[in-house]
Protein backbone atom coordinates (compact mmCIF):
# COMPACT_ATOMS: atom_id res chain seq x y z
CA UNK A 1 0.00 0.00 0.00
CA UNK A 2 2.69 2.48 0.27
CA UNK A 3 4.44 1.80 -2.93
CA UNK A 4 0.59 2.66 -4.33
CA UNK A 5 1.08 5.79 -2.88
CA UNK A 6 4.66 6.46 -3.36
CA UNK A 7 4.16 5.87 -7.54
CA UNK A 8 3.69 8.83 -9.07
CA UNK A 9 2.02 9.77 -10.95
CA UNK A 10 -0.53 7.39 -9.63
CA UNK A 11 -3.59 7.50 -11.93
CA UNK A 12 -6.14 6.12 -9.67
CA UNK A 13 -5.38 9.17 -7.78
CA UNK A 14 -4.92 12.01 -10.57
CA UNK A 15 -8.50 11.26 -12.79
CA UNK A 16 -10.61 11.91 -9.35
CA UNK A 17 -13.73 12.72 -10.89
CA UNK A 18 -15.04 15.95 -10.04
CA UNK A 19 -18.47 14.45 -8.91
CA UNK A 20 -16.79 12.39 -5.98
CA UNK A 21 -14.37 14.59 -4.73
CA UNK A 22 -16.72 16.85 -4.22
CA UNK A 23 -18.36 14.42 -2.22
CA UNK A 24 -15.65 13.42 -0.35
CA UNK A 25 -14.90 16.34 0.72
CA UNK A 26 -18.31 17.45 1.93
CA UNK A 27 -18.64 14.13 3.84
CA UNK A 28 -14.98 15.05 4.83
CA UNK A 29 -16.24 18.87 6.15
CA UNK A 30 -19.39 17.57 7.63
CA UNK A 31 -17.62 14.40 9.90
CA UNK A 32 -20.89 13.96 11.62
CA UNK A 33 -22.86 13.24 8.30
CA UNK A 34 -20.62 10.88 7.48
CA UNK A 35 -20.23 8.74 10.94
CA UNK A 36 -24.24 9.23 10.37
CA UNK A 37 -24.37 7.46 6.92
CA UNK A 38 -22.33 4.96 8.30
CA UNK A 39 -24.20 4.15 11.30
CA UNK A 40 -27.54 4.33 9.42
CA UNK A 41 -27.72 0.55 7.97
CA UNK A 42 -26.55 -1.26 11.18
CA UNK A 43 -28.94 0.51 13.04
CA UNK A 44 -31.89 0.55 11.06
CA UNK A 45 -31.26 -3.55 11.29
CA UNK A 46 -30.06 -3.95 14.96
CA UNK A 47 -33.23 -1.10 15.70
CA UNK A 48 -35.78 -2.88 14.00
CA UNK A 49 -34.73 -6.46 14.02
CA UNK A 50 -33.42 -6.67 17.29
CA UNK A 51 -35.35 -4.43 19.83
CA UNK A 52 -38.50 -4.29 17.84
CA UNK A 53 -38.06 -8.21 18.84
CA UNK A 54 -37.16 -7.64 22.31
CA UNK A 55 -40.38 -4.88 22.49
CA UNK A 56 -42.51 -7.43 21.03
CA UNK A 57 -41.12 -10.09 23.54
CA UNK A 58 -42.03 -7.57 26.58
CA UNK A 59 -45.72 -6.79 24.72
CA UNK A 60 -46.63 -10.59 24.48
CA UNK A 61 -45.72 -10.75 28.04
CA UNK A 62 -48.23 -8.64 28.86
CA UNK A 63 -50.46 -10.96 26.88
CA UNK A 64 -52.36 -13.82 28.48
CA UNK A 65 -52.86 -17.06 27.35
CA UNK A 66 -56.41 -19.02 27.20
CA UNK A 67 -55.79 -22.57 27.89
CA UNK A 68 -59.32 -23.67 27.10
CA UNK A 69 -58.72 -22.32 23.42
CA UNK A 70 -55.00 -22.46 22.92
CA UNK A 71 -55.37 -18.48 21.40
CA UNK A 72 -53.23 -15.89 22.75
CA UNK A 73 -55.08 -12.78 24.48
CA UNK A 74 -54.38 -9.91 22.85
CA UNK A 75 -55.16 -7.64 25.72
CA UNK A 76 -52.47 -6.24 28.01
CA UNK A 77 -52.84 -8.03 31.59
CA UNK A 78 -50.56 -9.19 34.32
CA UNK A 79 -51.81 -12.94 34.06
CA UNK A 80 -48.96 -14.66 33.00
CA UNK A 81 -46.52 -12.73 35.33
CA UNK A 82 -49.17 -13.62 38.38
CA UNK A 83 -48.48 -17.33 37.16
CA UNK A 84 -45.23 -17.13 37.10
CA UNK A 85 -44.53 -16.00 40.15
CA UNK A 86 -47.47 -17.72 42.29
CA UNK A 87 -46.81 -20.58 41.47
CA UNK A 88 -44.01 -22.58 43.85
CA UNK A 89 -42.92 -24.77 40.98
CA UNK A 90 -42.17 -21.47 38.63
CA UNK A 91 -39.84 -20.18 41.77
CA UNK A 92 -38.07 -23.16 42.33
CA UNK A 93 -37.13 -23.37 38.94
CA UNK A 94 -35.95 -19.98 38.56
CA UNK A 95 -34.10 -20.14 42.38
CA UNK A 96 -32.42 -24.00 41.02
CA UNK A 97 -31.43 -22.02 38.01
CA UNK A 98 -29.64 -19.14 39.39
CA UNK A 99 -28.04 -21.90 42.01
CA UNK A 100 -26.45 -23.43 38.73
CA UNK A 101 -25.08 -20.76 37.53
CA UNK A 102 -23.59 -19.44 41.05
CA UNK A 103 -22.03 -23.04 41.32
CA UNK A 104 -20.92 -22.83 37.69
CA UNK A 105 -19.29 -19.36 38.12
CA UNK A 106 -17.77 -20.04 40.69
CA UNK A 107 -16.71 -23.35 39.57
CA UNK A 108 -15.40 -21.56 36.68
CA UNK A 109 -13.53 -18.71 38.41
CA UNK A 110 -11.73 -21.96 40.40
CA UNK A 111 -10.70 -23.79 37.72
CA UNK A 112 -9.96 -20.73 34.86
CA UNK A 113 -7.49 -18.83 37.71
CA UNK A 114 -4.87 -21.07 38.04
CA UNK A 115 -4.74 -20.91 33.81
CA UNK A 116 -5.00 -17.20 33.41
CA UNK A 117 -2.21 -17.28 36.36
CA UNK A 118 -0.30 -19.26 34.76
CA UNK A 119 -0.75 -17.32 31.03
CA UNK A 120 -0.14 -14.03 32.28
CA UNK A 121 2.70 -14.28 34.32
CA UNK A 122 5.10 -17.42 33.66
CA UNK A 123 4.04 -18.47 29.67
CA UNK A 124 5.83 -16.52 27.03
CA UNK A 125 6.82 -17.12 23.21
CA UNK A 126 5.26 -20.53 21.64
CA UNK A 127 3.83 -21.63 25.47
CA UNK A 128 1.72 -18.96 25.47
CA UNK A 129 0.73 -18.45 21.97
CA UNK A 130 -0.26 -21.90 22.36
CA UNK A 131 -2.37 -21.62 26.07
CA UNK A 132 -3.96 -19.10 24.12
CA UNK A 133 -5.26 -21.16 21.35
CA UNK A 134 -5.96 -24.29 23.56
CA UNK A 135 -8.07 -21.21 25.45
CA UNK A 136 -9.78 -19.63 22.56
CA UNK A 137 -10.50 -22.91 20.09
CA UNK A 138 -13.32 -24.41 22.45
CA UNK A 139 -15.00 -21.19 22.76
CA UNK A 140 -15.73 -21.47 18.91
CA UNK A 141 -16.16 -24.99 18.43
CA UNK A 142 -18.96 -26.61 18.13
CA UNK A 143 -21.15 -25.81 21.27
CA UNK A 144 -23.54 -28.85 20.49
CA UNK A 145 -20.63 -31.24 19.82
CA UNK A 146 -19.13 -30.40 23.19
CA UNK A 147 -22.11 -31.17 25.21
CA UNK A 148 -22.19 -33.96 23.23
CA UNK A 149 -18.57 -35.01 24.15
CA UNK A 150 -20.21 -35.36 27.39
CA UNK A 151 -22.85 -37.84 26.69
CA UNK A 152 -20.45 -40.13 26.07
CA UNK A 153 -18.11 -39.72 29.02
CA UNK A 154 -21.05 -39.23 31.90
CA UNK A 155 -23.29 -42.22 30.67
CA UNK A 156 -23.59 -44.75 32.70
CA UNK A 157 -22.00 -47.49 30.58
CA UNK A 158 -19.53 -44.46 29.26
CA UNK A 159 -15.67 -43.30 29.97
CA UNK A 160 -15.74 -42.30 33.50
CA UNK A 161 -17.79 -45.23 34.72
CA UNK A 162 -15.03 -46.96 32.97
CA UNK A 163 -12.19 -45.21 34.41
CA UNK A 164 -13.48 -45.15 37.65
CA UNK A 165 -14.08 -48.67 37.51
CA UNK A 166 -10.31 -49.18 36.31
CA UNK A 167 -9.41 -47.29 39.49
CA UNK A 168 -11.24 -49.56 41.84
CA UNK A 169 -13.26 -46.71 42.44
CA UNK A 170 -16.35 -47.61 41.91
CA UNK A 171 -17.36 -47.01 45.66
CA UNK A 172 -17.01 -43.18 45.15
CA UNK A 173 -18.94 -43.20 42.16
CA UNK A 174 -21.43 -44.61 44.19
CA UNK A 175 -21.37 -42.60 46.93
CA UNK A 176 -21.27 -39.34 44.68
CA UNK A 177 -24.37 -40.72 42.97
CA UNK A 178 -26.09 -41.73 46.16
CA UNK A 179 -25.50 -38.35 47.48
CA UNK A 180 -29.16 -36.35 47.85
CA UNK A 181 -29.28 -32.97 45.47
CA UNK A 182 -26.49 -33.31 43.11
CA UNK A 183 -26.75 -37.32 42.82
CA UNK A 184 -28.96 -39.57 40.65
CA UNK A 185 -29.08 -42.67 38.33
CA UNK A 186 -25.91 -42.12 36.83
CA UNK A 187 -23.96 -39.03 36.18
CA UNK A 188 -25.48 -38.31 33.24
CA UNK A 189 -28.90 -37.27 35.02
CA UNK A 190 -27.72 -35.70 37.99
CA UNK A 191 -27.11 -32.05 38.49
CA UNK A 192 -23.18 -32.90 38.97
CA UNK A 193 -22.72 -34.33 35.39
CA UNK A 194 -25.00 -30.65 34.57
CA UNK A 195 -22.13 -28.41 36.59
CA UNK A 196 -19.42 -30.16 34.86
CA UNK A 197 -20.76 -29.71 31.49
CA UNK A 198 -21.62 -26.23 32.49
CA UNK A 199 -18.28 -25.30 33.49
CA UNK A 200 -16.73 -26.98 30.63
CA UNK A 201 -18.53 -25.31 28.41
CA UNK A 202 -18.41 -22.00 29.57
CA UNK A 203 -14.57 -21.81 31.10
CA UNK A 204 -12.93 -20.19 28.44
CA UNK A 205 -14.97 -17.23 28.57
CA UNK A 206 -13.82 -17.31 33.01
CA UNK A 207 -10.24 -17.56 31.73
CA UNK A 208 -9.71 -14.24 29.20
CA UNK A 209 -11.13 -11.84 31.28
CA UNK A 210 -8.81 -12.73 34.04
CA UNK A 211 -5.72 -13.29 31.98
CA UNK A 212 -6.52 -9.59 30.52
CA UNK A 213 -7.11 -8.09 34.20
CA UNK A 214 -3.55 -10.07 35.18
CA UNK A 215 -1.58 -8.76 31.82
CA UNK A 216 -2.54 -5.22 33.37
CA UNK A 217 -1.00 -5.55 36.60
CA UNK A 218 2.48 -3.40 36.44
CA UNK A 219 5.27 -5.28 36.69
CA UNK A 220 6.80 -2.76 38.74
CA UNK A 221 3.71 -3.18 41.14
CA UNK A 222 4.94 -6.35 42.42
CA UNK A 223 8.33 -5.34 42.54
CA UNK A 224 7.45 -2.60 44.50
CA UNK A 225 5.84 -5.41 46.89
CA UNK A 226 8.66 -7.53 46.88
CA UNK A 227 11.07 -4.31 47.79
CA UNK A 228 8.98 -3.78 50.71
CA UNK A 229 9.38 -6.75 52.20
CA UNK A 230 6.11 -8.79 51.25
CA UNK A 231 6.65 -12.63 50.83
CA UNK A 232 5.12 -13.86 47.43
CA UNK A 233 2.58 -15.02 48.87
CA UNK A 234 1.59 -11.71 50.86
CA UNK A 235 2.22 -9.88 47.67
CA UNK A 236 -0.67 -11.94 45.62
CA UNK A 237 -3.52 -11.98 47.92
CA UNK A 238 -2.81 -7.97 49.11
CA UNK A 239 -1.85 -7.11 45.17
CA UNK A 240 -2.38 -9.46 42.45
CA UNK A 241 -5.55 -11.11 43.79
CA UNK A 242 -7.10 -7.58 44.07
CA UNK A 243 -6.21 -6.39 40.79
CA UNK A 244 -7.02 -9.02 39.55
CA UNK A 245 -10.75 -9.15 40.67
CA UNK A 246 -12.74 -7.28 38.03
CA UNK A 247 -11.12 -9.73 35.76
CA UNK A 248 -12.96 -12.46 37.41
CA UNK A 249 -16.14 -9.90 37.93
CA UNK A 250 -16.14 -9.65 33.95
CA UNK A 251 -15.63 -13.32 33.49
CA UNK A 252 -18.72 -14.18 35.62
CA UNK A 253 -20.46 -11.99 34.05
CA UNK A 254 -20.85 -14.47 30.62
CA UNK A 255 -20.55 -17.40 33.03
CA UNK A 256 -23.57 -16.69 35.03
CA UNK A 257 -25.68 -15.17 32.20
CA UNK A 258 -24.96 -17.93 29.53
CA UNK A 259 -25.62 -20.80 32.64
CA UNK A 260 -29.27 -19.05 33.27
CA UNK A 261 -30.07 -19.00 29.46
CA UNK A 262 -29.30 -22.19 28.41
CA UNK A 263 -31.55 -25.13 28.01
CA UNK A 264 -29.71 -27.52 25.71
CA UNK A 265 -27.52 -28.80 28.66
CA UNK A 266 -29.98 -29.32 31.36
CA UNK A 267 -32.33 -31.00 28.41
CA UNK A 268 -29.55 -33.22 27.43
CA UNK A 269 -27.74 -33.77 30.73
CA UNK A 270 -30.12 -33.05 33.15
CA UNK A 271 -33.60 -35.03 34.56
CA UNK A 272 -36.74 -33.69 34.47
CA UNK A 273 -36.60 -31.26 36.34
CA UNK A 274 -36.96 -27.76 34.61
CA UNK A 275 -34.55 -24.61 34.24
CA UNK A 276 -35.80 -21.41 32.72
CA UNK A 277 -34.47 -22.19 29.47
CA UNK A 278 -36.33 -24.87 28.83
CA UNK A 279 -39.67 -23.55 30.40
CA UNK A 280 -39.40 -20.69 27.81
CA UNK A 281 -38.88 -23.33 24.97
CA UNK A 282 -41.57 -25.78 26.00
CA UNK A 283 -43.84 -23.11 26.57
CA UNK A 284 -43.69 -21.65 23.40
CA UNK A 285 -43.22 -24.60 21.48
CA UNK A 286 -45.65 -27.44 22.23
CA UNK A 287 -47.76 -25.52 24.51
CA UNK A 288 -47.98 -22.53 22.16
CA UNK A 289 -47.98 -20.32 24.88
CA UNK A 290 -45.31 -17.49 24.44
CA UNK A 291 -46.86 -15.17 26.88
CA UNK A 292 -45.69 -17.43 29.35
CA UNK A 293 -42.72 -17.92 27.70
CA UNK A 294 -41.86 -14.42 27.29
CA UNK A 295 -42.78 -13.43 30.85
CA UNK A 296 -40.01 -16.21 31.84
CA UNK A 297 -37.38 -15.12 29.48
CA UNK A 298 -37.38 -11.71 31.27
CA UNK A 299 -36.28 -13.26 34.46
CA UNK A 300 -32.89 -13.71 33.02
CA UNK A 301 -33.00 -10.59 31.99
CA UNK A 302 -33.54 -8.91 35.19
CA UNK A 303 -31.19 -10.67 36.80
CA UNK A 304 -28.86 -9.64 34.76
CA UNK A 305 -29.50 -6.21 34.65
CA UNK A 306 -28.99 -6.12 38.86
CA UNK A 307 -25.92 -8.37 37.96
CA UNK A 308 -24.37 -5.58 35.40
CA UNK A 309 -24.99 -3.21 37.60
CA UNK A 310 -23.24 -4.52 40.69
CA UNK A 311 -20.52 -5.90 38.37
CA UNK A 312 -20.53 -2.25 37.48
CA UNK A 313 -19.81 -0.87 40.48
CA UNK A 314 -16.85 -3.64 41.01
CA UNK A 315 -15.28 -1.75 38.15
CA UNK A 316 -15.70 -5.36 35.96
CA UNK A 317 -15.92 -3.01 32.84
CA UNK A 318 -12.88 -1.73 32.59
CA UNK A 319 -11.82 -5.23 32.39
CA UNK A 320 -13.34 -6.54 29.62
CA UNK B 1 3.26 -8.81 34.53
CA UNK B 2 5.29 -11.21 33.22
CA UNK B 3 8.00 -13.06 36.08
CA UNK B 4 10.87 -13.71 35.30
CA UNK B 5 11.14 -16.70 37.67
CA UNK B 6 9.62 -20.69 36.75
CA UNK B 7 6.32 -21.28 37.32
CA UNK B 8 5.67 -23.56 40.71
CA UNK B 9 4.87 -27.14 40.20
CA UNK B 10 1.13 -26.50 41.44
CA UNK B 11 0.53 -23.81 38.88
CA UNK B 12 1.71 -25.88 35.80
CA UNK B 13 -0.01 -28.79 37.08
CA UNK B 14 -3.42 -27.08 37.61
CA UNK B 15 -2.92 -25.43 33.93
CA UNK B 16 -2.23 -28.71 32.77
CA UNK B 17 -5.54 -30.37 34.51
CA UNK B 18 -7.70 -27.60 33.55
CA UNK B 19 -6.29 -27.48 29.62
CA UNK B 20 -7.18 -31.28 29.93
CA UNK B 21 -10.41 -30.74 30.75
CA UNK B 22 -11.10 -28.11 27.95
CA UNK B 23 -9.57 -30.40 25.32
CA UNK B 24 -9.30 -34.03 26.16
CA UNK B 25 -13.93 -34.93 25.93
CA UNK B 26 -13.14 -33.85 21.96
CA UNK B 27 -10.59 -36.37 21.36
CA UNK B 28 -13.44 -39.02 22.67
CA UNK B 29 -15.85 -38.15 19.76
CA UNK B 30 -12.92 -38.95 17.11
CA UNK B 31 -13.02 -42.71 18.98
CA UNK B 32 -16.85 -42.99 19.21
CA UNK B 33 -16.98 -42.40 15.55
CA UNK B 34 -15.20 -45.67 14.74
CA UNK B 35 -17.45 -47.64 17.39
CA UNK B 36 -18.83 -50.74 16.16
CA UNK B 37 -21.46 -50.45 19.22
CA UNK B 38 -24.80 -48.88 17.69
CA UNK B 39 -27.12 -49.25 20.78
CA UNK B 40 -25.10 -47.60 24.08
CA UNK B 41 -21.82 -45.32 24.89
CA UNK B 42 -20.04 -48.32 25.97
CA UNK B 43 -16.69 -47.57 26.84
CA UNK B 44 -14.00 -49.03 25.16
CA UNK B 45 -15.63 -50.09 22.16
CA UNK B 46 -16.42 -53.42 21.44
CA UNK B 47 -14.60 -52.90 18.15
CA UNK B 48 -13.51 -50.30 15.20
CA UNK B 49 -15.31 -49.95 12.03
CA UNK B 50 -15.46 -47.56 9.39
CA UNK B 51 -18.58 -48.14 8.42
CA UNK B 52 -20.15 -44.99 9.87
CA UNK B 53 -18.74 -43.19 7.36
CA UNK B 54 -20.57 -44.92 4.83
CA UNK B 55 -23.55 -44.78 6.23
CA UNK B 56 -23.68 -41.12 7.30
CA UNK B 57 -22.57 -40.47 3.07
CA UNK B 58 -25.54 -42.29 1.64
CA UNK B 59 -28.13 -40.13 4.06
CA UNK B 60 -29.84 -37.66 2.42
CA UNK B 61 -31.41 -35.83 5.86
CA UNK B 62 -27.75 -34.92 6.51
CA UNK B 63 -27.14 -33.29 3.61
CA UNK B 64 -30.03 -31.19 3.04
CA UNK B 65 -29.50 -29.97 6.73
CA UNK B 66 -25.83 -29.22 5.51
CA UNK B 67 -26.88 -27.71 3.05
CA UNK B 68 -29.74 -25.29 4.69
CA UNK B 69 -26.85 -24.54 7.01
CA UNK B 70 -23.72 -23.75 4.75
CA UNK B 71 -26.49 -21.59 3.00
CA UNK B 72 -27.93 -19.20 6.31
CA UNK B 73 -24.50 -19.26 7.34
CA UNK B 74 -23.20 -17.32 4.15
CA UNK B 75 -25.70 -15.45 3.84
CA UNK B 76 -26.03 -14.15 7.64
CA UNK B 77 -22.18 -13.57 7.53
CA UNK B 78 -22.16 -11.58 4.60
CA UNK B 79 -25.35 -9.64 6.33
CA UNK B 80 -22.91 -9.19 9.07
CA UNK B 81 -19.58 -7.90 7.81
CA UNK B 82 -21.11 -5.28 5.97
CA UNK B 83 -23.20 -4.02 8.97
CA UNK B 84 -19.99 -5.11 11.48
CA UNK B 85 -17.62 -2.89 9.40
CA UNK B 86 -20.05 0.02 8.52
CA UNK B 87 -20.78 -0.18 12.50
CA UNK B 88 -16.93 0.05 13.35
CA UNK B 89 -16.08 2.56 10.90
CA UNK B 90 -18.41 5.07 12.40
CA UNK B 91 -18.04 4.24 15.99
CA UNK B 92 -14.44 4.01 16.28
CA UNK B 93 -13.22 7.30 16.22
CA UNK B 94 -16.46 9.02 16.56
CA UNK B 95 -17.55 10.69 19.67
CA UNK B 96 -20.96 11.87 20.12
CA UNK B 97 -23.85 11.43 22.60
CA UNK B 98 -25.15 8.12 23.22
CA UNK B 99 -22.47 6.32 21.68
CA UNK B 100 -22.36 4.26 24.39
CA UNK B 101 -25.75 2.81 23.91
CA UNK B 102 -25.56 2.43 20.23
CA UNK B 103 -22.29 0.19 21.56
CA UNK B 104 -24.46 -1.76 24.07
CA UNK B 105 -27.24 -2.13 21.12
CA UNK B 106 -24.30 -4.11 19.30
CA UNK B 107 -23.48 -5.87 22.08
CA UNK B 108 -26.74 -6.98 23.39
CA UNK B 109 -27.44 -9.57 21.15
CA UNK B 110 -24.51 -11.81 22.19
CA UNK B 111 -24.22 -10.44 26.04
CA UNK B 112 -27.86 -11.58 27.15
CA UNK B 113 -28.90 -15.18 27.26
CA UNK B 114 -29.31 -16.63 23.37
CA UNK B 115 -32.60 -18.13 24.92
CA UNK B 116 -33.78 -14.22 25.17
CA UNK B 117 -32.99 -13.55 21.70
CA UNK B 118 -34.69 -16.62 20.17
CA UNK B 119 -38.03 -15.99 22.10
CA UNK B 120 -37.72 -12.07 21.33
CA UNK B 121 -37.64 -13.16 17.51
CA UNK B 122 -40.03 -16.06 17.79
CA UNK B 123 -42.63 -13.39 20.04
CA UNK B 124 -42.42 -10.88 16.90
CA UNK B 125 -42.99 -13.21 14.75
CA UNK B 126 -45.76 -14.64 15.97
CA UNK B 127 -47.56 -10.62 17.11
CA UNK B 128 -46.14 -9.69 13.19
CA UNK B 129 -48.09 -13.17 11.95
CA UNK B 130 -44.96 -13.67 9.59
CA UNK B 131 -44.59 -17.58 8.86
CA UNK B 132 -41.37 -19.08 9.32
CA UNK B 133 -39.04 -19.08 7.00
CA UNK B 134 -35.01 -19.36 5.34
CA UNK B 135 -35.38 -15.72 5.73
CA UNK B 136 -36.31 -15.65 9.55
CA UNK B 137 -32.97 -18.09 10.35
CA UNK B 138 -31.01 -15.70 8.68
CA UNK B 139 -31.93 -12.69 10.33
CA UNK B 140 -31.33 -14.34 14.08
CA UNK B 141 -28.25 -15.20 12.73
CA UNK B 142 -27.31 -12.20 11.30
CA UNK B 143 -28.28 -10.04 14.66
CA UNK B 144 -25.73 -11.75 16.62
CA UNK B 145 -23.02 -12.24 13.78
CA UNK B 146 -22.78 -8.61 13.29
CA UNK B 147 -20.62 -8.12 16.77
CA UNK B 148 -18.04 -10.49 15.61
CA UNK B 149 -17.43 -8.67 12.56
CA UNK B 150 -17.84 -5.43 14.33
CA UNK B 151 -14.88 -6.40 17.10
CA UNK B 152 -12.84 -7.55 14.80
CA UNK B 153 -12.87 -4.34 12.71
CA UNK B 154 -12.77 -2.20 15.47
CA UNK B 155 -9.80 -3.80 16.96
CA UNK B 156 -8.20 -3.15 13.59
CA UNK B 157 -9.22 0.36 12.81
CA UNK B 158 -7.90 1.27 16.47
CA UNK B 159 -4.79 -0.21 15.26
CA UNK B 160 -4.27 1.91 11.91
CA UNK B 161 -2.77 4.95 12.29
CA UNK B 162 -4.58 7.80 11.96
CA UNK B 163 -1.71 9.83 10.33
CA UNK B 164 -2.20 7.27 7.62
CA UNK B 165 -5.52 8.25 6.17
CA UNK B 166 -4.21 11.70 7.02
CA UNK B 167 -1.08 10.88 4.20
CA UNK B 168 -3.27 10.03 1.86
CA UNK B 169 -5.55 13.25 1.96
CA UNK B 170 -2.52 15.10 2.04
CA UNK B 171 -1.12 13.27 -1.12
CA UNK B 172 -4.31 13.88 -2.93
CA UNK B 173 -6.46 11.26 -2.58
CA UNK B 174 -10.50 11.81 -1.94
CA UNK B 175 -12.04 9.82 1.43
CA UNK B 176 -13.16 6.73 -1.28
CA UNK B 177 -9.46 6.50 -3.08
CA UNK B 178 -8.60 6.67 0.96
CA UNK B 179 -10.67 4.25 1.36
CA UNK B 180 -9.99 2.11 -1.25
CA UNK B 181 -6.20 1.80 -1.21
CA UNK B 182 -5.96 2.56 2.54
CA UNK B 183 -8.24 1.87 5.08
CA UNK B 184 -9.42 -1.65 2.75
CA UNK B 185 -6.05 -3.18 2.75
CA UNK B 186 -5.46 -2.53 5.92
CA UNK B 187 -8.67 -3.78 7.08
CA UNK B 188 -8.63 -7.10 4.66
CA UNK B 189 -7.39 -9.63 6.80
CA UNK B 190 -9.65 -8.02 10.13
CA UNK B 191 -12.60 -8.40 8.12
CA UNK B 192 -11.81 -12.17 6.76
CA UNK B 193 -11.39 -13.49 10.38
CA UNK B 194 -13.96 -11.52 11.35
CA UNK B 195 -16.25 -13.08 8.96
CA UNK B 196 -14.93 -16.52 9.12
CA UNK B 197 -15.64 -16.33 12.62
CA UNK B 198 -19.10 -15.34 12.29
CA UNK B 199 -19.58 -18.08 9.64
CA UNK B 200 -18.16 -20.79 12.42
CA UNK B 201 -20.44 -18.97 14.90
CA UNK B 202 -23.49 -19.29 12.66
CA UNK B 203 -22.45 -22.76 11.38
CA UNK B 204 -22.41 -23.62 14.95
CA UNK B 205 -26.17 -22.09 16.55
CA UNK B 206 -28.83 -23.87 17.88
CA UNK B 207 -30.26 -21.93 20.61
CA UNK B 208 -31.98 -19.11 18.22
CA UNK B 209 -32.26 -21.58 15.69
CA UNK B 210 -34.83 -23.22 17.31
CA UNK B 211 -36.72 -20.17 17.64
CA UNK B 212 -36.80 -18.99 14.52
CA UNK B 213 -36.59 -22.37 11.84
CA UNK B 214 -39.88 -23.96 12.32
CA UNK B 215 -39.84 -26.99 10.99
CA UNK B 216 -36.68 -26.69 9.05
CA UNK B 217 -33.50 -28.63 9.83
CA UNK B 218 -29.96 -27.05 9.97
CA UNK B 219 -27.12 -29.10 10.73
CA UNK B 220 -27.33 -28.41 14.71
CA UNK B 221 -30.77 -28.94 15.02
CA UNK B 222 -30.81 -32.29 13.36
CA UNK B 223 -27.96 -32.83 15.95
CA UNK B 224 -30.01 -31.83 18.16
CA UNK B 225 -32.90 -34.23 17.74
CA UNK B 226 -30.57 -37.44 17.75
CA UNK B 227 -28.61 -36.66 21.11
CA UNK B 228 -32.54 -36.53 22.36
CA UNK B 229 -33.91 -39.20 20.62
CA UNK B 230 -30.80 -41.34 19.50
CA UNK B 231 -31.50 -43.21 16.11
CA UNK B 232 -28.25 -44.21 14.75
CA UNK B 233 -25.62 -43.26 17.28
CA UNK B 234 -22.39 -43.56 15.27
CA UNK B 235 -24.13 -41.37 12.59
CA UNK B 236 -24.09 -38.84 14.86
CA UNK B 237 -20.54 -39.22 15.86
CA UNK B 238 -19.30 -39.10 12.40
CA UNK B 239 -21.52 -35.91 11.84
CA UNK B 240 -20.08 -34.92 15.03
CA UNK B 241 -16.56 -35.58 13.71
CA UNK B 242 -17.34 -33.48 10.32
CA UNK B 243 -18.71 -30.60 12.11
CA UNK B 244 -15.30 -30.29 14.62
CA UNK B 245 -13.22 -30.32 11.23
CA UNK B 246 -15.33 -27.82 9.63
CA UNK B 247 -15.67 -25.19 12.48
CA UNK B 248 -11.85 -25.89 13.59
CA UNK B 249 -10.96 -24.75 9.79
CA UNK B 250 -12.25 -20.80 9.74
CA UNK B 251 -11.29 -20.93 13.32
CA UNK B 252 -7.76 -21.23 12.68
CA UNK B 253 -7.04 -19.46 9.82
CA UNK B 254 -8.83 -16.55 11.43
CA UNK B 255 -6.52 -17.19 14.35
CA UNK B 256 -3.62 -16.28 12.12
CA UNK B 257 -4.71 -14.10 10.27
CA UNK B 258 -5.36 -11.80 12.96
CA UNK B 259 -2.07 -13.09 14.88
CA UNK B 260 0.28 -10.15 15.42
CA UNK B 261 -1.78 -7.39 13.97
CA UNK B 262 -0.21 -4.50 16.68
CA UNK B 263 2.50 -4.69 13.81
CA UNK B 264 0.59 -3.71 11.63
CA UNK B 265 1.37 -0.69 8.99
CA UNK B 266 1.89 2.60 10.98
CA UNK B 267 0.66 0.94 14.39
CA UNK B 268 4.24 1.76 15.75
CA UNK B 269 3.23 5.63 15.87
Amino acid sequence: MSEALARRPNPALAAAPGLTRRLSSFLYRHGGLLTLLLLLPPLLWLGVVYLGALFALLIQSFFSFDGFTGQIVHELSLASYQELLTSKANLDIILRTMTMAMAVTIGAALIGFPIAYFMARYASGRVKALCYLAVMLPLWSSYLVRVYAWKLLLAKEGILSWLFAKLHLTWLLERILATPVIGGPSLSVSYLGMFLVFTYIWLPFMILPIQAALERVPRSLIEASADLGARPVATFRNVILPLAFPGVVAGSIFTFSLTLGDYIIPYIIGNSRFFIGQVVYVQQGTAGNIPLAAAFSVVPIVIMAIYLAAAKRLGAFDAL
Amino acid sequence: MRSEGRAPFGLKLATLLGLLYLHVPMAFILLYAFTTDDKSYQFPPPGLTLRWFGVAWARQDIWDALWLSVRVGLIATLIAMVLGTLAAAALYRARFFGREVITLLIILPIALPGIVTGIALRAALNLADLPFSFWTIVCGHATFCVVVVYNNALARFRRTSGSLIEASMDLGADGFQTFRHVVLPNLATALLAGGMLAFALSFDEVIVTTFTAGQQTTLPIWMLSELVRPRQRPVTNVVAVFVIAVTLVPILLAYYLTRGTEHVAGGGR
